[in-house]
C-alpha cells in the first residue's frame, strides 16, 4: 500500500512526504552539480558526461530495486502510478524540449536547484516556463486535437519486448553499464 | 577537449562522482514509489503556479479554458503533492549548495557570451520548456526520469527524443557554452 493507492496524496500527510523526498531529490540533484547550467549543457558538446551518468544509474538502481522489493514480495510494484504514452506528443515535446534544455541550460527540476544556488540564469528560465505553460494552455483549443496523436493508453517495455519486468530492468542495467564503460573510454578526463 | 565541469569558486568543494549521485537519486525515486505511490516530478508544480497567477488576473478566462479549468474545480491548483515536492527539491537543493558552499548569486554562463545574451536564451529555453512539459505531459523527472525507471515505452520515446533534440540544437547555440 502507498499513499497514491490509498488516495492520501493530497492531504497533509501526504505533502509532508513528498515535501521530504522532495528534499532528497534536491539534495541529490545539487551534490550531482546539475545546479550548474555549463554542466547540464556540457553534455551537448560531450564534454561532461554527469547527465548520462547520473540519469542512468539513477533509472538502473530504481528500476531494479522496484522488481526486487517485488519479487521478495516487500512491495506491490503494480500499485505505482504509470504514465500513459501519447506517442506523439511525447516525441514532439521531447525534441522541444531538448532544444529549450540546451538553449536555457536547465530543466524544470534543475532549475528548482540552480535558483536555490543563486543562479540569475535558473530564475529567469523557471519564470519563462511558467510563461510557457501558459501559452500552451492559451492554445488548448488548437493542440487538444493533437495530443490524440499515437495515445495507447498505458504501454511498458516488458509488453513491447515479451519479456518480464526482471529481464527489461537487467536489460536496462546492462546497457548503462555498457554505455558507461564506452564514455569511459572516450570521455576527456579533465 | 576539456573535462567535467566543477565549480568556478575556488572555495566551493567539487562536485560528488556522478555513479555516487545518481545512486542517490536512484533510492530517492524508489523511495518516491514506495512511500508515495509515484515517481519524481517538477514542471507539474511550476504550471500550477503558473495557473494560480494567471487566475488571479483573469479568472473567468482561466476557469473556462479546457487545459486549466479542472485544475480549479477541486479548490487551489497549489494543494498539490507536486507543489509541496517542488519546495521541498528548493530547499535540498540549497542546504546541499550551502553545505558545499556553492551559493554564488551570478548568471552562469560560458566564456564568450554576455550576461544579458545569455539570461535571453535563458527565457526562449524556458518558454520552449514550459510548453513542452505540458505537451509531453512532464519533463525530464516526471518522464525521462520516473517513465524510464517504470519501464514505460512514451517515457523511453520522451527521453530519447530530449536528447536528439538537445543534440540537434546544440550547434547553433554553441557560443553560449564554450569555455
Amino acid at each position: 500500500m502507498n499513499l497514491f493507492d490509498q488516495g492520501l496524496l493530497d492531504t497533509p500527510f501526504g505533502w509532508t512526504a513528498a515535501l521530504l523526498v522532495g528534499l532528497a531529490f534536491g539534495f541529490w540533484l545539487e551534490r550531482a552539480g546539475f545546479g550548474s547550467s555549463r554542466k547540464l549543457a556540457a553534455i551537448f558538446y560531450l564534454r561532461d558526461f554527469a547527465v548520462v551518468r547520473v540519469m542512468f544509474t539513477a533509472v538502473a538502481t530504481a528500476a531494479l530495486g522496484l522488481v526486487a522489493l517485488d519479487v521478495a514480495g516487500l512491495f506491490d510494484a503494480s500499485r505505482v502510478y504509470r504514465m500513459e504514452t501519447l506517442l506523439g506528443p511525447q516525441i514532439v515535446g521531447g525534441l522541444l524540449f531538448g532544444a529549450g534544455f540546451v538553449a536555457g541550460g536547465w530543466c524544470p527540476g534543475t532549475a528548482l536547484v540552480g535558483a536555490a544556488s543563486g543562479k540569475l540564469d535558473a530564475l529567469a528560465f523557471l519564470a519563462a516556463t511558467l510563461l510557457g505553460s501558459l501559452v500552451y494552455a492559451a492554445f488548448w483549443p488548437q493542440l487538444a486535437p493533437l495530443q490524440d496523436v499515437g495515445t495507447c493508453g498505458v504501454v511498458t517495455l516488458p509488453e513491447l519486448l515479451h519479456l518480464s519486468s526482471g529481464a527489461v530492468a537487467a536489460l536496462v542495467v546492462a546497457v548503462a553499464l555498457a554505455a558507461f564503460t564506452a564514455i569511459h573510454r572516450f570521455a576527456p578526463r579533465r | 577537449m576539456t573535462g567535467p565541469v566543477q565549480p568556478l569558486s575556488p572555495q566551493a568543494q567539487r562536485y560528488w562522482n556522478p555513479y555516487v549521485a545518481g545512486f542517490g537519486l536512484g533510492l530517492t525515486l524508489l523511495l518516491s514509489f514506495v512511500a508515495l505511490g509515484v515517481g519524481l516530478g517538477a514542471s507539474g508544480s511550476t504550471a500550477r503556479l503558473a495557473a494560480t497567477a494567471a487566475h488571479a488576473v483573469a479568472p473567468a478566462a482561466v476557469e473556462a479554458n479546457g487545459y486549466l479549468g479542472p485544475w480549479f474545480q477541486g479548490g487551489s491548483p497549489l494543494a498539490n503533492y507536486l507543489v509541496f515536492m517542488s519546495l521541498g527539491t528548493l530547499v535540498g537543493g540549497l542546504v546541499s549548495a550551502l553545505f558545499a558552499r556553492r551559493v554564488h548569486v551570478a548568471v552562469e554562463r560560458g566564456g564568450r557570451i554576455t550576461p544579458r545574451a545569455r539570461l535571453v536564451l535563458a527565457v526562449a529555453g524556458g518558454l520552449l520548456v514550459g510548453f513542452a512539459s505540458r505537451m509531453a505531459a512532464g519533463c525530464t523527472s516526471g518522464q525521462a526520469l520516473t517513465g524510464s525507471a517504470l519501464l514505460l515505452g512514451g517515457s523511453w520515446a520522451f527521453l530519447a527524443a530530449v536528447f536528439a533534440g538537445g543534440f540537434l540544437v546544440a550547434p547553433l547555440v554553441r557560443k553560449e557554452w564554450l569555455p
